[in-house]
């Protein structure tokens, strides 16, 4: 057995665990009948369709010939998610104003060059910003400094 | 057609004309002008962003805002697809073919011109049409019921998998994805919480907001980061703006033409901006008899597909204030943002919040007119816009989206849902699976489950009613005949050498 379209082979493989496990995680809820649906009729109706679709394209992608997977680029993908789940979580215990801080120097270290004190400028431009037009402004209830300084 | 049309505009333009609206109206156009010029960002990921924004602003003026961001984007994006050879939106991809080449040859001023009084145009008949053709479908769709609603919600995601890209069954596959995302949280007719697995987050389900931020703009970054960044501006100056008699002579049959062809196709489910201007373009290299000169700086070019992109932007919200369904991803956002504020789409719209309907409808006119005025004269601040180089901007835009995600329910998780999206996404481009699909899927997932529910309590539980139903019959059977058509290989063919051509 040979992948000879490894898009169509991934993406298949993909929607099969995808539609199974909606499918046997629906087990847990009731069926009900076709008049009165319980809360697993549809899931498990559209878990079963997915889970054929995504069989044809798994079999497709042992048929017929396609392009291979192009590389992923795992600097980005680190760097951003790092910055992403570093504001989400750092902002009620160091404030809004450092974590956007965070964010930028972070996700900064994603692109293809660096240049630091770039990034510096840019975080203070950014943090003036949005402290003058989320907090100020719109009045989102942030804390603009760390837990223990704001008092 | 009745009289009332004109009462029921002076209306609109009352509620529009205020100034609060006003000046929403025109954040909302300069703000879509400015995401349209610059590639790499779109309405989609704009508008998701801004949705928390407008929790503090009443219903109709933050329609009228996001409104603005869409067909604003069109107006935006035609502008770097002539100065840079960027489409800055996806609905330009066709201009920049004639639109650079007009640049190359000294000619990018009067390109510019000729897309936005072709926009312009386009966007004076698009929202005639609105206002003609929304209230008597509105009436028709008050008599719908359950199986009508379901059979409808069918054919508008059969009508989105025909316009995805690539593979027919991966995009029927994520319209499945996305019905099924849709269902997590708690079941409104049972009270079971589903596919939550004890996170306390789920209860509500996923916020579509965080959905949409994820998919299109998380992964989006992260794609163009990928790429080494190459953009050259045309920096000569844009100096004659003013088309000669020739210009105007050859132009106007194709404005015209692209306005019907993208007002008619602005209304089809899973319509919008992006199919308007690829069949406008095709439509007008077949019939001019400038042909051969398409490709290499024809005014025919630029002039139909401008023209068509922002007529269907327009009419594409016919299906959304009338039935209630979004025909694009865009459009799934709008419902969300009525949802937000407390309003049902759907046909009751009309009658129950005329102001809020017209006034929207009287918007678009106002928006187009300041596009217009403002547009030309600001160009030399877009074409410094394009200069900003992508590693200041990408930054900035996370710090955006993570804000409004944050400020969603104040709560890190949203922002850790946002960043999986975004993973989810960036995988789905590397396996070419379109994410449009699944966005209007999660959209109508829950809406498709209590309808289909609804119909087979009516029926006793007999699925023939969808085809006893004439009007539900008619939905089913054209989502039947697009999806046969579209898997047989030689439309198939056909279908994959369009877009081809078309990118």
């Amino acid at each position: 057995m040979k992948i000879k379209s490894p898009k169509d082979f991934w993406a298949g493989l993909m929607f099969i665990g995808i539609g199974l496990f909606f499918l046997i995680v629906a087990r847990n809820y009731q069926m009900g009948s076709a008049v009165r649906m319980g809360p697993a009729y549809f899931p498990t109706v559209l878990g079963g369709i997915m889970a054929v679709l995504g069989a044809i394209i798994f079999f497709q992608g042992l048929v017929t010939n396609g392009p291979k997977v192009p590389t992923l680029s795992f600097r980005p993908i680190f760097f951003i998610s790092l910055g992403l789940l570093l504001f989400g979580y750092l902002l009620k215990p160091i404030g809004f104003i450092l974590s956007i801080a965070v964010l930028v120097f972070v996700s900064a270290f994603g692109g293809h060059e660096f240049k630091a004190k770039e990034v510096a400028i840019l975080s203070v431009v950014l943090v003036v910003f949005s402290v003058l037009a989320f907090v100020k402004g719109l009045t989102l209830p942030f804390p603009l400094w760390p837990a223990f300084m704001d008092r | 057609m009745d009289m009332s049309i004109f009462s029921n505009l002076a209306l609109g333009f009352g509620v529009a004309l205020t100034p609060i609206n006003l000046m929403y109206c025109l954040i909302g156009v300069v703000l879509g002008t400015l995401i349209g010029v610059l590639p790499g960002i779109g309405p989609v990921a704009t508008i998701a962003m801004l949705l928390p924004v407008t929790f503090s602003l009443s219903p109709i003026t933050a329609l009228i805002m996001l409104a603005g961001i869409y067909y604003g984007a069109q107006y935006g994006g035609s502008t770097s697809a002539i100065l840079v050879n960027l489409p800055g939106e996806s609905s330009s991809v066709v201009t920049c073919l004639d639109g650079y080449q007009m640049a190359r040859q000294g000619r990018a001023g009067v390109a510019l011109a000729t897309a936005a009084m072709g926009s312009f145009f386009a966007g004076c008949v698009a929202t005639l049409v609105v206002a003609m053709f929304a209230p008597p479908l509105a009436e028709v769709a008050l008599k719908f019921g359950p199986s009508e609603y379901f059979s409808l919600m069918v054919l508008g995601l059969v009508a989105a998998v025909v316009l995805a890209h690539g593979s027919v069954l991966k995009a029927i596959a994520m319209v499945i994805l996305g019905l099924l995302l849709g269902l997590i949280g708690t079941d409104v007719n049972s009270g079971v919480l589903r596919f939550a697995f004890g996170i306390s987050e789920l209860a509500d389900g996923i916020g579509f907001v965080t959905v949409a931020m994820g998919l299109f703009g998380i992964a989006e970054i992260i794609t163009n980061l990928e790429m080494k960044e190459a953009r050259e501006v045309f920096t000569n100056k844009v100096t004659n703006m003013f088309p000669t008699k020739e210009d105007f002579r050859r132009m106007w049959k194709p404005i015209l033409r692209g306005t019907v062809l993208g007002s008619a196709l602005g209304i089809l489910p899973g319509g919008g901006a992006l199919l308007a201007s690829f069949g406008a373009y095709t439509l007008e290299k077949k019939v001019s008899k400038y042909g051969h000169e398409f490709g290499k700086g024809a005014i025919e070019g630029v002039a139909a597909p401008e023209a068509a992109n922002n007529a269907g932007a327009q009419t594409s919200f016919i299906p959304l204030l009338t039935l209630g369904i979004p025909s694009n991803a865009v459009m799934a956002l709008m419902i969300g943002a009525m949802m937000i504020q407390g309003i049902a789409p759907g046909p009751q719209v009309m009658t129950e919040k005329p102001q809020l309907f017209w006034g929207m409808i009287a918007s678009m006119w106002v928006g187009n007119l300041m596009l217009v005025i403002l547009n030309l004269p600001m160009i030399g601040l877009w074409i410094k816009l394009l200069t900003v180089p992508y590693r200041i901007l990408y930054p900035s835009i996370l710090v955006f989206m993570s804000i409004g995600v944050y400020s969603l329910s104040n709560n890190p998780f949203d922002v850790l849902l946002m960043m999986l999206f975004g993973l989810l996404g960036y995988a789905f481009t590397k396996l070419e699976c379109e994410p449009a699909p699944l966005l209007l899927g999660f959209i109508l997932g829950p809406l498709m489950e209590e309808n289909l529910r609804r119909a087979m309590l009516l029926s006793r539980g007999d699925p023939i009613v969808f085809f006893t139903k004439p009007i539900s019959a008619g939905f089913l059977i054209a989502s039947i005949i697009l999806l046969v058509i579209l898997l047989l290989p030689n439309i198939r063919k056909k279908r994959e050498e369009a877009f081809v051509e078309a990118t």
